[in-house]
């Protein structure tokens, strides 16, 4: 008889216990689900942003878009061969110190060399001749002589 | 590898469809990346990340200044800007040889110094070398050995830059001497070397992308600092802090920024920019284009006397019964500058301006005149500074060499009296 009644205290005790689990794992889903369907709704509102959804227009998000023969993420030339200064002179050094750069297809050359030897620029390959080529066409030397006539001026009237 | 790239940009693409319109949102666009504890972040907290949009506000730097370069970041000024006497830090050039440092943990920087030549390696926190020795304040003129590099002819390789990668600010530091002299060196010394923790623009951690240094005379002159302040502040991330070296009137490369470490060297130091042809100059004189050899070539040291009129902006337009006051700074490396002129006829014939002496040596001096014009009609006022040595600056470009440094040829300015 005692042990019958320890038998059925014993039973009732597992029974709230795994009630308790259960209520615990059905709480943790709710909170689960929730979060996965509105993060928002469980935090304080002031810890979070105010969210709305927009879509860009694909045009406008154009990672290489050109306007007016310009490469807008560079600013380089639209021209042929362009894409593969892109690709392989941009990734340690902006597309600005190219561009501002005029040398003759030697020293360019030289340039490269120079990199791949201490800079970790790679093998250019194929790609070589046609970044050259887009450089010199594109980039020319101008010839400026042992000093140039001062261009650009902005005239304005000075007053004191 | 570039197929790697360009997926991972894809994926970044296909977040930007989800831009969210909060700020928080457009940060992490930019970014490209989810900010983590965004919800967190304090308010005018700026992501390092966003180093991209704008160079002036990152940098606090005045909306004129001239984006030369945004990898490295390379930055310098119209001569009209450079018209205070003590150069503020919104039109001091920036100039870098690799990527910013993003991440100084100001208590646990340390200055090592070590070399064949020291008595024995010694190591300062940023304290000890504040509290140890005594403080310095100095205005020293820190000039980009290749400013003036876009004149040449056959261009030279490198930034383009024109005439304000110069700039006067006042440094707050103690004599790299008494540290040195802290430490011990031996007889033997003949160079030392800076180390700093700037990235190599591959991010290569084996790479470094500028190591370079001066004779140990130079490194011993009282006005050669270990700064870190700048006008009075802390030196700005971008030009140094916590800790940067000041060698005032040497190529500015020479004043290391963010350092940890000087070498003392019985050799001349051989760390990156101080070996092939950086920051040297044919031992001879050579022919416009002509090639060089590495070995044929010398390492600059002082600066040459140059000047720059920053009063007023080049295109003015007065009256014939006006007066036009210029004004500017003059500079000569180790030297100081001991006349300034004016010519407005080319060079035919030249009048003196007003000079004064240095605030301290090494610093730049400030010139000014007042000229009359003869009759109305389009005119430039060029300047010519010469130094103690009798040495003036060349009205045409002085000797072409290969990587297009010390050009230090007149300026001038366009007036026109109507």
């Amino acid at each position: 008889m005692e042990k019958e009644r320890s038998f059925k205290n014993n039973v009732k005790e597992l029974y709230k216990q795994l009630l308790v689990l259960c209520g615990i794992v059905f709480l943790f889903a709710f909170i689960g689900i929730t979060y996965m369907v509105s993060p928002e709704s469980l935090l304080l509102a002031s810890d979070t942003p105010k969210v709305e959804i927009t879509s860009i227009d694909p045009e406008q998000d154009d990672w290489d878009k050109v306007e007016n023969g310009i490469h807008l993420r560079t600013g380089l030339k639209e021209a042929e061969g362009y894409m593969a200064v892109v690709n392989n002179c941009t990734n340690c050094h902006s597309a600005q110190l190219v561009m501002q750069n005029r040398m003759n297809e030697e020293r360019w050359i030289a340039t490269i060399r120079w990199m791949q030897e201490t800079q970790n620029l790679w093998d250019l390959g194929e790609n070589e001749a046609v970044i050259v080529n887009y450089l010199v066409t594109n980039y020319p030397v101008i010839s400026k002589g042992r000093r140039e006539s001062l261009s650009n001026i902005e005239w304005y009237e000075l007053k004191e | 590898m570039i197929l790697g790239v360009s997926l991972i940009y894809d994926q970044l693409m296909k977040r930007r469809n989800f831009v969210r319109s909060s700020v928080l949102g457009s940060l992490a666009s930019i970014l490209g990346a989810e900010i983590v504890y965004g919800a967190t972040m304090p308010e005018n907290y700026i992501p390092l990340g966003m180093q991209d949009p704008d160079p002036f506000a990152l940098f606090n730097k005045d909306k004129e200044m001239l984006v030369l370069n945004s990898k490295p970041w390379n930055m310098e000024a119209l001569a009209h800007l450079l018209d205070d006497k003590i150069t503020p830090n919104k039109f001091m050039f920036v100039r870098n040889n690799g990527l910013v440092p993003e991440n100084i943990n100001i208590k646990e920087w340390a200055l090592t110094i070590d070399g064949e030549s020291v008595k024995q390696k010694k190591t300062y926190t940023l304290e000890e070398l504040k509290n140890n020795f005594k403080q310095h304040t100095y205005q020293l003129t820190l000039e980009c050995g290749g400013n003036g590099r876009k004149e040449f002819d056959p261009p030279a390789k490198g930034n383009q830059w024109d005439v304000g990668a110069v700039a006067c600010p006042s440094w707050t530091g103690v004599r790299l001497k008494d540290v040195l002299e802290d430490v011990g060196i031996k007889a033997d010394a003949v160079y030392i070397g800076y180390h700093a923790i700037d990235e190599h623009l591959s991010r290569d951690p084996s790479k470094k992308p500028i190591s370079r240094g001066v004779p140990i005379g130079k490194a011993m002159q009282e006005e050669t600092l270990l700064a870190f302040k700048m006008n009075g502040e802390d030196i700005p991330l971008v030009h140094g802090y916590p800790l940067r070296l000041v060698c005032g009137g040497w190529p500015a490369s020479t004043s290391g920024k963010w350092i940890q470490g000087i070498s003392v060297r019985n050799i001349v130091h051989d760390g990156e920019k101080m070996t092939g042809s950086s920051y040297k100059v044919p031992k001879n004189p050579v022919a416009p284009g002509e090639s060089v050899k590495d070995e044929d070539m010398r390492i600059i040291e002082s600066m040459p006397v140059k000047s720059l009129i920053t009063y007023p902006k080049s295109g003015a337009v007065l009256p014939l019964d006006k007066k036009l006051n210029i004004r500017g700074h003059a500079w000569a490396g180790e030297l100081e500058v001991s006349k300034v002129s004016y010519s407005i006829d080319f060079g035919a014939t030249w009048s003196e301006c007003g000079l004064e002496k240095p605030v301290n040596r090494l610093a730049w001096q400030h010139f000014k005149a007042s000229i009359s014009f003869p009759k109305p009609g389009y005119y430039e006022v060029w300047v010519k500074a010469t130094d103690a040595k009798g040495v003036s600056q060349p009205m045409l470009l002085p000797g072409w060499n290969p990587k297009g440094y010390l050009n230090n040829a007149c300026h001038r300015i366009a007036v026109k009296i109507s």
